[in-house]
């Protein structure tokens, strides 16, 4: 076989524009005029409280409900009026407690959509077993069995292989990890970022819990009822500067906190520490205490990951025993922990400091109370200048809009 | 002539009559299973059409067999086309009822995810609904068939094939020789038959049922 393997479809870009859903009979709209434009290859979350029109709007992008308005472009096709089977196989669609199909193997579920495409027979068996694969199940071991035989997280896997499985450009997902518990969802969502890591899917995904749209999205749609947005912008901008009450409250107590789950320690400044290894002479142990700025240093073992914090006095205490003297690091993270992993570090030590490892658990620096407020604060402010510009361009944006209505309105008097 | 007696002398007839019977009930139960199917299939999407169906189905059953293949007997004549209309129409109400409660038993959820993976609404149907509902049918057909087994013995009144005629030439001749014996083999031949068909349910139904639903 000369011909190279398939590169996988990155996400395409998915535009909304006028989309509306009215229901026969009721008043309200369900899903009034949305227009939203989403990047290729971005996560975006709609969020919102029950009944907001959020899971009807995502319904909408694959026409499972057909909108009685507006437009939907996907890749800049027009897929309004197109055949919706057609649609639906462009389109990946995850839904909660996975949907898989319970009288068919997991390898039968994944293989539905590149067979109903029209795939070589050889091609989906070879694209099954990189599914699984993809998505941490051994092929071997899970191909054969039924969605019964697995595990709630597990069958949430193969549901997005399954989505995944034709390669589409765009993924739907609705609650996807609702009905899992709470560690599993952290798992599946952590998987979820490797995955668009990897892949560059375009995503949509729907949730009512806030803190699972902060940590999945590049950018979150807070809705209100008949889906109107109330905010469309950064986690970051969001828990900093939310745009109305709505979505402050929708935010939730704690915005600070949360938005430490977003940054990493090496976003934020360390703190050079003096050190020291096992092997190093006594005497210039005691040198560097007596004469450095510090009371204390930081002794690394031989492979220079932390091992102990020492003291002013904790070596004459000890008798000059290194064995004896000082007191054990018991806590590290490392440079990929959030802000708030680094916090709990800094609030549980007695000392208010943790040491910062490597991948081989090498020593990189120190992270203190200090330098850690500092880097928020820092953070906090630019966070809040940005989310103050997106503010305005909205407003213009939404100036002009109203401008045109007025505009459009006044010429049809004219006519 | 004690009963053993009587199956040996005539085990030639009663074979034949089991073998027809047997057939009639298979034949007619093929032809109820594909035309209940099509009406589950036509009206469970609609509350009014399934009740409908159902309730259709329910009104035929209340019509006394024998009275049923009576009727028939002006209009279609006798022998073979009373009886298969009669056993028909008898075997379709359970398979109906089955289909369309097995069919909107189907979770909701996987039609939506059928729908939403680009299932067309046939593709649907034949790969996800009626797998799921395959076992209520199933069981609508295998009560279809025991209640066919008693039912089709009324057909030896309209000149029908079976082990009837085994049990209506007892009843007419009652107080001779053989009339308890011709009873007797009759009930007996239609018991034995009706174990055969389900024991070969059972054995559909472990070949058929995917093994990912089976309970």
């Amino acid at each position: 076989m000369s011909e190279p393997a398939p590169a996988t479809a990155h996400g395409a870009p998915i535009e909304l524009e006028n989309l509306t859903k009215r229901y026969p009979g009721s008043p309200q709209p369900a899903v009034d005029n949305v227009n939203m434009e989403i990047k290729a290859g971005e996560t975006v979350v709609f969020v919102g409280p029950s009944g907001c029109g959020k899971s009807t709007t995502l319904k909408m992008i694959n026409r499972l409900i057909e909108p009685t308005g507006g437009r939907i472009r996907i890749g800049g096709e027009d897929v309004t009026d197109i055949d919706p089977v057609r649609l639906r196989r462009k389109v990946g669609y995850a839904i909660q407690s996975s949907g898989l199909f319970p009288h068919m193997t997991v390898a039968q579920n994944i293989a539905l959509v590149p067979r109903m495409t029209g795939w070589p027979k050889k091609r989906v068996a070879e694209r099954v077993e990189e599914m699984l694969d993809l998505v941490g199940l051994d092929p071997g071991e899970f191909h054969g069995r039924y969605p019964r035989q697995l595990s709630g997280g597990q069958q949430q896997r193969v549901g997005v292989a399954r989505a995944l499985a034709a390669d589409p450009p765009v993924l739907l997902m609705d609650e996807p990890f609702g009905a899992v518990d709470p560690i599993t969802r952290d798992h599946l969502q952590d998987e979820l970022i490797r995955l668009q890591f990897e892949l560059h899917k375009t995503i949509v995904f729907v949730t009512h819990d806030f803190d699972e749209a902060i940590k999945l999205g590049d950018r979150i749609a807070v809705l209100r009822e008949r889906s109107h947005i109330a905010q469309f912008d950064t986690p970051e901008a969001i828990l900093t500067n939310p745009a109305d009450d709505f979505v402050s409250g929708f935010v939730g107590a704690g915005a600070a906190l949360k938005r430490l789950n977003l940054s990493r320690v090496r976003d934020v400044e360390m703190r050079e520490y003096p050190t020291v290894t096992v092997d190093t002479p006594l005497q210039q142990i005691f040198g560097l205490l007596r004469a450095g700025g510090t009371n204390e240093i930081l002794l690394l073992d031989r492979r220079r990951r932390p091992y102990k914090w020492l003291r002013r006095g904790d070596l004459m205490r000890a008798r000059g025993s290194l064995a004896r003297a000082g007191t054990l690091v018991h806590d590290t993270v490392t440079r990929d922990a959030t802000l708030r992993d680094a916090l709990e570090a800094v609030l549980t030590d007695n000392a208010g400091r943790v040491a910062v490892t490597g991948r081989r658990g090498e020593y990189i620096g120190v992270v203190d109370m200090e330098t850690l407020m500092n880097s928020v604060h820092e953070l906090l402010e630019a966070d809040r200048l940005d989310a103050l510009e997106h503010q305005h361009d909205l407003e213009e944006a939404r100036a002009q809009q109203t401008h045109f209505e007025q505009e459009g309105e006044a010429t049809e008097r004219k006519a | 002539m004690n009963f053993w007696e009587y199956l040996g002398s005539r085990h030639q007839q009663l074979l034949t009559d089991a073998y027809q019977h047997a057939s009639v009930v298979f034949q007619c139960m093929v032809l109820a299973t594909l035309l209940g199917v099509l009406v589950g299939v036509a009206t469970y999407r609609t509350e009014w059409a399934g009740n409908l169906a159902t309730t259709a189905g329910s009104t035929i059953l209340t019509v006394p067999s024998l009275a049923m293949i009576g009727l028939l007997i002006p209009v279609v004549g006798l022998g073979v086309p009373p009886t298969v209309i009669a056993l028909t129409l008898y075997g379709l109400l359970p398979v109906v009822r089955n289909a369309i409660v097995g069919l909107r038993g189907v979770d909701p959820a996987l039609v939506d995810a059928a729908r939403g993976i680009g299932m067309s609404g046939p593709a649907r149907l034949a790969r996800v609904e009626l797998p799921l509902a395959w076992p209520p049918i199933l069981t609508g057909i295998r009560v279809s068939t025991q209640m066919l087994m008693g039912i089709a013995a009324i057909a030896a009144y309209a000149s029908g094939p079976g082990l009837g005629n085994e049990i209506f030439r007892g009843l007419a001749s009652l107080g001779s020789k053989n009339a308890l014996n011709q009873v007797l083999a009759g009930t007996l031949g239609i018991i034995i038959l009706a174990l055969l068909f389900d024991a070969a349910y059972v054995l559909i139904g472990r070949l058929t049922i995917p093994r990912g639903i089976r309970v």
